[in-house]
């Protein structure tokens, strides 16, 4: 601000003025424009409406035969648009290389960081670890049981990883980065994002490859209902699990310190 | 003007939320509040597509046997999206938080327009 004359000055507010009104304007036409739309579309919880058409009722009536979940939405996600949740997975890899690239600090920058801190981060104090300590192994047992139920009931790789980078964050806020690295250090956690990412793609590939060429896939689609069952959706469930548990551990670690 | 805005009310809160997100995204020069404007738009989108997915009476697409009959659950689909989406959304975020730190320690400020016109003065 100082380094303009007051002309300069005077044009930035009339261009700022100028903006908020137009913007407000925006907004409110757009807010306008979207509630006209709304109430020209099919009423809520209406049955014959054009969104339920023949692709809803295949995944319904077919999925449990074809895939073997009998979680419609994980048979859509992990099975029928399996290619759509690799292309996801790669854009949470691709947001945490981001990430690293803008924030990571070199080891010894690390250090450094890391010793100026101690003295005003001491240990977080008894409530916080007490409470981690009760609490981890409930969160791990639960995030477990959401990627490995996946398939059979709600929840899946995505919410159950979210659950354990959850628990991760919670272990590492409670009892510092040292004790978390202990078990997850960056080689670990390179070697298990890299890996979980690398069998989706392989498993994936083999599926379209054999389905693509009308080749007999190979894999048992199991006993409905049991947690052998759905072919590829249980592994690559975990895979999932495992790649969201190691972005959303990995984005917190470079919020918090720039390195692991 | 539709007959449908009373009923639709869920959509109606969702557009509502949307704009609210928008003209947080637009008007405000603080670049984590953008960001979290950002994110109330991601949350109308997703209110949005899982009210588009209710049927009124039907149950959650779990499947008890085989040959589940189309007329008992809702539709399947818009959940997957609302998934996909709320990935994206923390991916995005997370991408757009880390650029905004590394705008502050470059500038001191996260403000936009301080921003923009400390770069003004750099380049006289």
């Amino acid at each position: 601000m100082n380094r303009l004359n007051d002309g300069e000055r005077g044009i930035f507010r009339r261009f700022q003025a100028g903006y908020g009104a137009i913007g407000l304007l925006v907004s409110g036409a757009l807010a306008a424009v979207l509630l006209l739309t709304v109430s020209y579309l099919p009423g809520f919880g209406q049955a014959d409406r054009p969104t339920e058409n023949e692709v809803s009722q295949r995944y319904i009536a077919k999925g449990l035969e074809e895939t073997g979940a009998t979680n419609v939405v994980a048979a859509v996600i992990l099975d029928y648009r399996a290619f759509d949740t690799l292309g996801e997975s790669a854009v949470l890899f691709a947001a945490l290389a981001a990430v690293i690239l803008l924030l990571r600090e070199e080891p010894a920058a690390l250090a450094r960081r890391m010793a100026e801190r101690k003295p005003f981060e001491p240990d977080q104090g008894p409530i916080l670890r007490i409470t981690a300590r009760v609490l981890i192994p409930w969160l791990l047992l639960f995030g477990a049981y959401l990627v490995l139920n996946g398939h059979l009931s709600p929840g899946g790789g995505f919410s159950g990883g979210a659950v354990t980078g959850a628990a991760m964050i919670l272990h590492n806020l409670a009892f510092g980065p040292e004790q978390t690295r202990r078990f997850l250090s960056e080689r670990i956690f390179f070697r298990l994002l890299v890996g979980a990412l690398c069998f989706y793609g392989l498993a994936k590939g083999y599926v379209f490859f054999t389905g693509g060429n009308h080749l007999p896939g190979s894999i048992p689609l199991g006993q409905a209902g049991s947690i052998f069952s759905g072919g590829l959706i249980g592994p690559l469930n975990i895979a999932v699990g495992i790649v969201t548990a190691c972005a959303v551990y990995g984005i917190f670690a470079l919020f918090d310190r720039g390195g692991w | 003007m539709g007959e449908n805005l009373l009923r639709n009310y869920l959509e109606a809160g969702a557009v509502v939320i949307f704009s609210v997100g928008f003209s947080t995204l637009l008007l405000q020069s603080n670049l984590i509040k953008k960001i979290i404007g950002f994110n109330i738009m991601d949350t109308a989108v997703f209110l949005f597509l899982a009210a588009k997915g209710y049927i009124a009476g039907r149950r959650a697409p779990i499947l008890t046997g085989p040959g589940g009959d189309p007329a008992q659950y809702i539709n399947p689909i818009p959940s997957a999206l609302v998934l996909t989406g709320i990935v994206i959304s923390v991916s995005v975020t997370a991408f757009a938080l880390a650029l905004a730190l590394r705008l502050y320690e470059r500038y001191g400020s996260l403000d936009l327009n301080e921003i923009l016109l400390s770069r003004e003065g750099e380049k006289t």
